[in-house]
């Protein structure tokens, strides 16, 4: 049997609570591999065994996990892009990317789909939190002088996101077809038309033609739902594993602290969190 | 951390990876914070950072919900590209470039300026200013009160000439800044804020002044442009 797999307790009591018979059987056995997170052990296997968990270490730092110090601004970013993966899907069920189809979709997503405005809505307002969150996530890490060595290209890798992030809002913009839409994106694209030498290149790949038109769409539907989001993904996940692999939330070295006294009753020595079967674990 | 202790055991290299068993422990030199901070309280991530976490998730979703109830996202006509919209504003985010745009040809607002701009973010970690962040007034002091306002008369000047106006929303934050610099010089009292400006980098005041001057760029943008980018009042004429 797997070591860090609980024996179901032996019937000591005669009664199982419901989170007993939930919990303690072969078949949520086989999902969660570890027993009620009752103890330090199951809590630490809890974030070790999970995939979704495993970013963060077994015990986090009470500095690093202090709200004043990030106000969680990275990690808001990612549950914005999450809100926006998930609209956006949503909203790809009733879009097509043609014109003057895709106007007509947004008056069917207003007065026929159901709660199709709500839809657009979280995905239109996720979208500019994201873009004003990155920006302070990245003001953030500047004060902080989170960017020095080690982790310099992470700070790079960010400033891709940040871009990632600009370029994802942009071609999502023209996507309406309205004329709020329409002409945003044709006065940003009469700024790349400026570039010395390959300016009308430049314009003419984004554009797929010499002015914004169905072609563009198509283009930016593409860039917006497929290419840019993997992109991002991608990358964001090397820098969130950037930063772990760094020792987690930078902490000036030199930081006078006021919270490095001995902790409360549910701070963990560096001792005690090894427990039995999972010795030869690296729990750290 | 370089490790003196000689290995026990006899290298022993090959290609088949049953033949040759290797254990590799490979520690990093640079210093991690997690291996340096020995004594620094900690807690279970499980469940203290998980629940801060899923709080943060639940509000912000929430609040997102609470906006996407409250306000619809805009909706104009259809696209016209015969009827230009008067201004032809580009997303906010872009605002501040548009509010260059007023004062450069393209080719400096919408692609130097921008360039240098995104190149400056990105090399940030690897010039020494930024990494040691001395306090700017640790040495030098009077070379240094020359040098501020040597360097906010240049930039203003830059900024009064080259523009096709002078471009005041970032004369503005470049005299805020100086300003702010000298303050410790200024101002000759025992607070607590004096001395915080005065333990400031050289790095934290270029990239506050870059701050400041975006914010402001954008702001301007967004609130105060109106028709041909006309300066306009946004509690007089509305928001265009």
């Amino acid at each position: 049997m797997h070591p860090n797999r609980d024996e179901p307790n032996p019937p000591t009591s005669p009664k199982k609570g419901l989170v007993e018979v939930l919990t303690d059987n072969r078949v949520t056995r086989s999902v969660i591999r570890h027993g009620y997170p009752d103890t330090n052990r199951n809590r630490a296997l809890v974030v070790f065994s999970n995939f979704f968990l495993h970013i963060h270490p077994v015990k986090a730092r009470v500095r690093a996990i202090a709200f004043p110090r990030t106000f969680y601004l990275g990690g808001l970013s990612a549950v914005m892009f999450f809100i926006l993966v998930v609209t956006g899907l949503l909203l790809m069920f009733y879009y097509h990317p043609s014109s003057p189809r895709a106007y007509e979709d947004m008056k069917d997503l207003r007065f026929v789909v159901s709660a199709g405005v709500f839809l657009r809505n979280l995905h239109r307002w996720s979208a500019h939190a994201m873009v004003a969150l990155v920006f302070l996530h990245m003001v953030r890490v500047f004060y902080a002088g989170a960017y020095r060595p080690p982790r310099e290209f992470n700070w790079v890798l960010g400033v891709v996101l940040f871009l990632l992030t600009v370029l994802l809002s942009y071609t999502g913009y023209l996507l309406p077809w309205d004329q709020l839409a329409y002409w945003a994106v044709t006065v940003g694209t009469r700024m790349a038309q400026a570039t010395p030498v390959i300016g009308d290149e430049i314009s003419f790949l984004m554009l797929g033609g010499h002015s914004v038109d169905s072609n563009t769409l198509v283009r930016f539907f593409v860039l917006h739902c497929v290419l840019l989001p993997t992109v991002l993904t991608v990358v964001l996940a090397v820098h969130i594993w950037r930063v772990r692999k760094d020792g987690g939330i930078y902490i000036p070295p030199d930081e006078r602290d006021e919270t490095l006294r001995p902790g409360g009753e549910d701070t963990v020595s560096n001792e005690v969190v090894v427990a039995p079967n999972a010795e030869d674990e690296e729990l750290q | 951390m370089k490790s003196n202790l000689k290995p026990e055991f006899e290298v022993v290299e090959g290609t088949d990876a049953r033949q040759v068993p290797v254990r590799l422990l490979v520690v990093q030199e640079e210093a991690r914070p997690a291996v340096e901070l020995q004594d620094e309280p900690v807690v279970m991530t499980f469940p203290h950072l998980f629940v801060r976490e899923l709080i943060a998730l639940v509000a912000a979703s929430l609040f997102i919900v609470v906006i996407s109830l409250l306000f619809d996202a805009p909706l104009e006509e259809l696209a016209n590209p015969q009827k230009t919209p008067n201004p032809a504003k580009a997303p906010w985010y872009f605002l501040g470039l548009q509010e260059l745009l007023h004062y450069y040809p393209p080719v400096i607002s919408g692609v130097v300026l921008p360039g240098l701009v995104v190149t400056a973010l990105a090399v940030i970690p690897y010039f020494n200013v930024n990494v040691q962040r001395t306090p700017f007034w640790a040495t030098h002091k009077p070379q240094k009160i020359v040098g501020v306002l040597v360097a906010t008369g240049v930039v203003t000047l830059i900024f009064y000439i080259t523009g096709a106006h002078p471009i005041w929303p970032l004369i503005g934050p470049t005299w805020l800044i100086g300003l702010c610099m000298l303050l410790p010089v200024l101002v000759r009292a025992d607070l607590r804020v004096l001395r915080w400006v005065e333990t400031r980098s050289l790095a934290f005041w270029i990239f506050t002044w870059f701050l400041v001057a975006a914010v402001v760029m954008s702001v301007i943008g967004v609130f105060f442009r109106g028709p041909a980018w006309s300066f306009t009042l946004p509690w007089v004429d509305g928001i265009y």
